[in-house]
């Protein structure tokens, strides 16, 4: 909301020396938050007066053209020589004179200068020159403006040609700021500075007899008043005053009818429209529109109405979508000459649905969806015939109005809820002062009855009389006081292992990514998904930001792969990058979720239901590893990252979480058939890690033999890990042995392992494969496996015989799956 | 092999003599002096201290001397062999240290080629930022709490306060789930966790809410359409507007040191009443300290309590929130949000693990 100072001046008495500043600091104390502050005609420079023109030769010349010379008096008994274009002025007539030395906007430089014949000692002004607006048909005639100064009055001050602008940004609350009048009343409660209500002013004139429009309301306001002149000239120009202040406010003059509406609404905040009465049949009603109803408006858009639409209808059908944009057809035009101005005030919350609805958000349905004065529709209307009256030559005819407004809310309140919500104890006569001071009404001592003023709608309630009341004693008042939180119980097992999990793969060499949740069909086709792979049902957006990604990810390597891609384009080889966060579960509910009320608790049922709407959203963690896991240097020779540190790395988080964890070769997209695994928690598949699919690492520009895993952390953190028990550290001494066995491809070596491990029994304090070899000297298909034992009983040294037994089981053990020991 | 001392031999004595045990000690202690490491020494102690050593020799003879004499020969090779055993003594230690040192100066390496075989990883400072703000509150005793992100929105604007109809729900600008009645959304903010928090449980509640939030705001500098959000929530009995201002004051405090401050001003969210911004003081800046606007805050809207099953009659509580890319770019000197973002390793690694 643009508010300009000296339309502020009509209402509030602002010091002389109260900067702009000051005025801006007053509202940000209030909670008013100025978006931007901008001086208009800095840059002028005078001297720019009025002037007289006593009289002036008309001298045509060789170009066509017609020039007036002219003599201006532009102080008492200072007569100048001036060369004027502009033909639209009288003798006698006041006019702004530039003289040489002035500065007009743009940095116009005026000086005596010789033209057409003449010395021309000044300019006699437009209103464009002057930065008043387009108007450039003629210069000012300051009679036309309604103004008879002095000769040599300072024009700048004289025209507001230098003003100053607030642009407050007005919160959804605080409908009462958006005019003139209301952020002046707020400044005044900021400052103290006297305020002058104009509205309370206001008085139509005097009727003449004839016809008046009728109104009645069925549905969808509570206060409607019309007022119907005719007589008006629509030629009648807009006075400059008045076009000067919509420039400043941001408005464009469009007609006088037109701008008469819009600087009522600016300087009330009462949305007005203007109906032409020649193209209205019957009186006017307020009501629901009916199904089937259209509506070509303003703008030239033919609009189906729904039944939510509050419309104002003649007898043919709507004229308006009310508070939000009139109807073509019963539009004001050049010929004009009958006029009802309508003045309503509609049910905010109906105006508000509308205008989004039909994406019309207007300064009209803002105004209404904020709370629009209760009271003000008489004021404003009468103010919009007044210049209609005054300017136009029009003959106002009366009024037609409906009042159901309902009786004002009384708000109970104990004159001691302010100091118990804010904080620092509050006199009651300093509560009632507050109260009174922004408008309310207060009755009784304790509890004190409130009655908020009409144009404060926002006042519902005690914790709003509060703000009010902290806002007005300040809120640097308030002291700081720590409170005393009661019995917290740190993170959640859930909170630790994330954080564990964090910094154990940071720890470990990788690094960690944020990126958007946001993904297309493009990632997963680059990924390989089958067509009905179910990470392709992904939940999708109505409105994303971009078409090409719609969707909420529903793994997490759509995006990282992604990411791997830029680094590895910005000259990163060796990269190893993984990202913790929620995906959104494929094939999940999504919606209708149900929208039980607020006046009270849903039932556990409601929100039961509620969450049962959301699809499932599992926090993953994924990884890429690309280049060498292992760089090489002087002391030891590197080595690529592969498959086998995608598993690694992946497995590490189970480990973290003390879960027992085995793989399963796996083939699933994105990764190489041949070279990846399912990690398995009992008969649960928590991810899968491995080498991508060669045309995968293609896709996303990464080189062949590019890893990567993704985990499902939700069975991690359910299997939260129980107390350690522990086991007695063992003392006696350690047998070592190895064992090498030829075995079949075809056996796993975790399953060899595995079965060597049971066979030890007790005994075993850990098994480890060391070694594989392949050769000529083997036969084709097999492989020659070697593990290191490590053997220790709980109560004694083993003896020889004791290992030798233990050797032959492990052994029998391995045979069992068709392995032969070397 | 000398004959056995079975008779008197005056000649075999004269080893016995003073000047030749005298000898025997001195070409013994020269050898010892001169042996230029433990393999010389070695042969230095068979040559002066062995079995066949002249004083080992003499030392046989002593039997055969007059008993007059036996104890004054035995006295002196005694004395002079005690004197070569020490001096070998003495010189292995010596030799000893010098081969040590030898071999340790020969095992120098090049310390300064440092192995770096394993990449150095990082997290993100989003990630290590929440923890930090998270464990400040941890310390005074609240609690971390979540929730989703695609969330109804019942829980993201009804619960809070902002009904259907409502102009707020126009001013953040939400990513609305398909199909059109799914009555989903991306979350706007972490309140929706406060709706959460309060219908699992009862006061008191002292609870942080870190998560990423959603608008359709289009990327740039300083906007983007994801971001991150602290936001806590306190509802007790009693609690004023003093225990929020007290809350921030301490929380900036903590994050900034003794010197930052707080200032308010009356703002509007429809889940507080009265409600406000904050700034805070922070005398960190570059180009020195400055007022940086931090968040929003306000009390809980009785509405909100009274929908999430809380008496507003008996418990009153606070909220604020402020976001964790905005607190990450003052306090980092991050000039464009859009790095946080775009998942460069580079961006990450200049944190490390923690902030």
């Amino acid at each position: 909301m643009r508010v300009p100072r000296s339309w502020l001046a009509d209402f509030i008495a602002i010091p002389a020396d109260a900067t702009i500043d000051d005025i801006a600091d007053a509202y940000v104390r209030i909670g008013i938050e100025p978006d931007s502050v901008e001086v208009v005609g800095a840059e002028l420079q005078g001297p720019i007066v009025v002037g007289r023109v006593q009289g002036f030769v008309e001298e045509p010349q060789s170009n066509g053209k017609t020039i007036r010379w002219c003599q201006v008096e532009v102080a008492p008994g200072e007569v100048r020589g001036i060369v004027c274009g502009a033909r639209n002025f009288l003798e006698g007539d006041k006019v702004v004179v530039s003289l040489p030395g002035a500065v007009l906007p743009g940095g116009f430089a005026i000086a005596a200068r010789r033209t057409y014949g003449h010395v021309s000692d000044g300019m006699i002004c437009s209103a464009r020159e002057l930065g008043m607006g387009d108007d450039h048909s003629g210069i000012i005639r300051l009679v036309e403006l309604g103004l008879d100064p002095d000769l040599g009055t300072d024009a700048i001050e004289l025209l507001h040609l230098r003003d100053e602008v607030i642009d407050l940004d007005v919160l959804p609350d605080s409908g009462h700021c958006m005019s003139i009048r209301g952020a002046a009343r707020e400044l005044s409660h900021a400052t103290g500075w006297a305020y002058r209500d104009l509205a309370l002013e206001i008085s139509a004139p005097e009727p003449v007899e004839g016809p008046v429009t009728g109104v009645r309301i069925e549905d969808g306001a509570d206060h409607i008043v019309l007022r119907t002149v005719d007589g008006f000239d629509p030629a009648t120009p807009t006075p400059m005053h008045i076009r000067r202040r919509l420039q400043l406010v941001g408005t464009r003059s469009i007609s006088f009818a037109v701008d008469v509406t819009n600087y009522v609404m600016f300087e009330l905040g009462q949305p007005l429209h203007a109906f032409d009465r020649s193209k209205l049949r019957g009186d006017l009603v307020v009501r629901r529109a009916a199904a089937g109803e259209s509506l070509e408006t303003l703008d030239h858009v033919r609009r189906t109405l729904a039944t939510r639409d509050v419309v104002i209808a003649d007898d043919r059908g709507p004229v308006a979508l009310a508070g939000t944009m009139g109807g073509l057809d019963t539009e004001i035009d050049d010929a004009s000459t009958a006029i009802v101005i309508e003045a309503a005030h509609f049910i905010p919350t109906a105006i508000g649905v509308q205008s989004r609805a039909h994406g019309l958000i207007s300064e009209a349905s803002k105004r209404f969806e904020r709370g629009v004065d209760a009271a003000v529709q008489e004021a404003a209307s009468a103010r919009a015939v007044q210049l209609l009256v005054e300017h136009g030559g029009a003959r106002y005819h009366g009024m037609a109005r409906v009042d159901e407004r309902p009786a004002p809310t009384v708000i109970t309140m104990a004159v001691d809820a302010p100091t118990r919500l804010i904080g620092t104890h509050i006199e009651p006569a300093r509560v009632v002062e507050a109260l009174t001071a922004i408008g309310c009404a207060v009755v009784g001592e304790d509890p004190v009855q409130v009655t908020p003023p009409t144009w404060r709608p926002d006042l519902t309630g005690v914790a709003e009389l509060i703000e009010e009341v902290a806002r007005f004693t300040g809120y640097d008042a308030i002291p700081a006081v720590l409170p005393v939180a009661r019995g917290g119980r740190g993170l959640t097992a859930r909170q630790r292992l994330r954080r564990r999990i964090s910094r154990s793969l940071a720890y470990g060499g990788l690094t960690e990514v944020v990126a958007y949740p946001f993904i297309g069909t493009a990632e997963l086709d680059a990924m390989l998904l089958p067509a009905e792979d179910p990470r392709r049902d992904a939940v999708a957006l109505r409105n994303p930001l971009s078409a090409e990604a719609p969707l909420m990810r529903t793994t997490l390597l759509a995006t990282l792969l992604g990411a791997a891609q830029r680094n590895v384009g910005r000259g990163v080889r060796d990269l190893a990058i993984y990202e913790l966060a929620m995906v959104t579960a494929p094939s999940g509910t999504r919606g209708p979720a149900p929208q039980p009320g607020t006046d009270r608790r849903p039932t556990d049922a409601e929100l039961a239901a509620i969450d049962a709407a959301l699809p499932a959203q599992p926090e993953h963690v994924a990884g890429v590893l690309v280049g060498q896991r292992l760089l090489a240097g002087p002391l030891a020779a590197g080595r690529p990252a592969g498959w086998s540190d995608a598993i690694a790395v992946a497995a590490s988080v189970l480990d973290l979480a003390g879960m027992a964890w085995r793989t399963e070769p796996a083939t699933l997209a994105p990764w190489h058939p041949g070279r990846a695994a399912a990690i398995l928690v009992g008969e649960v598949v928590v991810g899968h890690a491995g080498e991508l699919h060669p045309k995968v690492a293609e896709h996303f520009g990464l080189p062949r033999g590019a890893a990567a895993f993704e985990l499902d952390l939700e069975p991690v953190y359910a299997a939260a890990r129980e107390a350690v028990a522990a086991q007695p550290v063992r003392t006696f001494p350690v047998a070592l042995q190895d064992l090498a066995f030829l075995i079949a491809d075809a056996v796993p070596v975790a399953t060899l392992r595995d079965a060597i491990v049971d066979a030890l029994g007790d005994a075993c304090e850990s098994v480890r494969c060391f070694d594989e070899y392949r050769g000529a000297a083997l036969p084709a298909g097999h492989r020659s496996l070697a593990f290191a034992l490590r053997l220790r009983a709980a109560d004694r040294t083993l003896t020889e015989g004791e290992l030798a037994d233990l050797r032959a089981a492990a052994v029998a053990a391995a045979e069992a799956l068709g392995a032969t020991l070397r | 092999m000398s004959a056995p001392n079975s008779n008197y031999d005056p000649k075999q004595v004269s080893a016995l003599d003073a000047d030749a045990v005298a000898a025997a000690l001195s070409a013994a202690l020269s050898d010892i002096a001169t042996a230029s490491d433990l393999e010389a020494l070695k042969a230095v102690r068979l040559a002066h201290a062995g079995d066949r050593s002249p004083l080992a020799l003499a030392n046989r003879e002593i039997g055969a001397l007059p008993p007059a004499a036996k104890a004054e020969a035995g006295k002196r090779v005694g004395e002079a062999r005690a004197r070569i055993r020490q001096a070998l003594d003495d010189r292995a230690l010596v030799l000893e240290a010098e081969a040590e040192a030898r071999m340790l100066a020969d095992e120098r390496v090049d310390v300064s080629m440092v192995v770096d075989d394993l990449p150095r990883g990082a997290r993100h400072p989003l990630t290590s930022l929440s923890e930090y703000i998270g464990d400040v509150f941890l310390s005074m005793g609240w609690e971390v709490a979540e929730g989703p992100e695609l969330e109804a929105e019942w829980f993201n604007f009804d619960a809070l306060n902002i009904p259907a109809e409502h102009p707020a729900r126009g001013m953040q600008d939400t990513f609305f789930v398909a199909p059109e009645d799914s009555h989903l959304v991306l979350r706007t903010h972490t309140s929706p966790v406060q709706a959460r928090t309060m219908l699992a449980k009862q006061p008191p509640i002292y609870v942080v809410v870190p998560g990423r939030v959603f608008r359709t705001d289009e990327l740039d500098a300083t906007h983007s359409p994801v971001f991150s959000q602290v936001e806590g929530l306190a509802v007790d009995e009693g609690l004023t507007m003093a225990h929020l201002q007290g809350t921030l004051l301490h929380f900036a405090r903590a994050m900034f040191g003794e010197d930052a401050q707080v200032r308010w001003r009356p703002s509007y969210f429809p889940f507080t009443e009265p409600s406000a911004e904050f700034d805070l003081w922070y005398p960190q800046a570059k180009g020195g300290p400055r007022w940086i606007e931090w968040g929003g805050c306000g009390m809980v809207n009785p509405a909100v309590l009274r929908a999430c099953g809380i008496d507003p009659e008996r418990y009153t509580g606070f909220a604020f929130g402020m976001g964790l890319e905005r607190t990450l770019m003052f306090r980092h000197g991050i000039a464009d949000l859009r790095d946080m973002f775009e998942g460069d390793v580079r961006f990450s690694q200049q944190f490390g693990v923690e902030l």
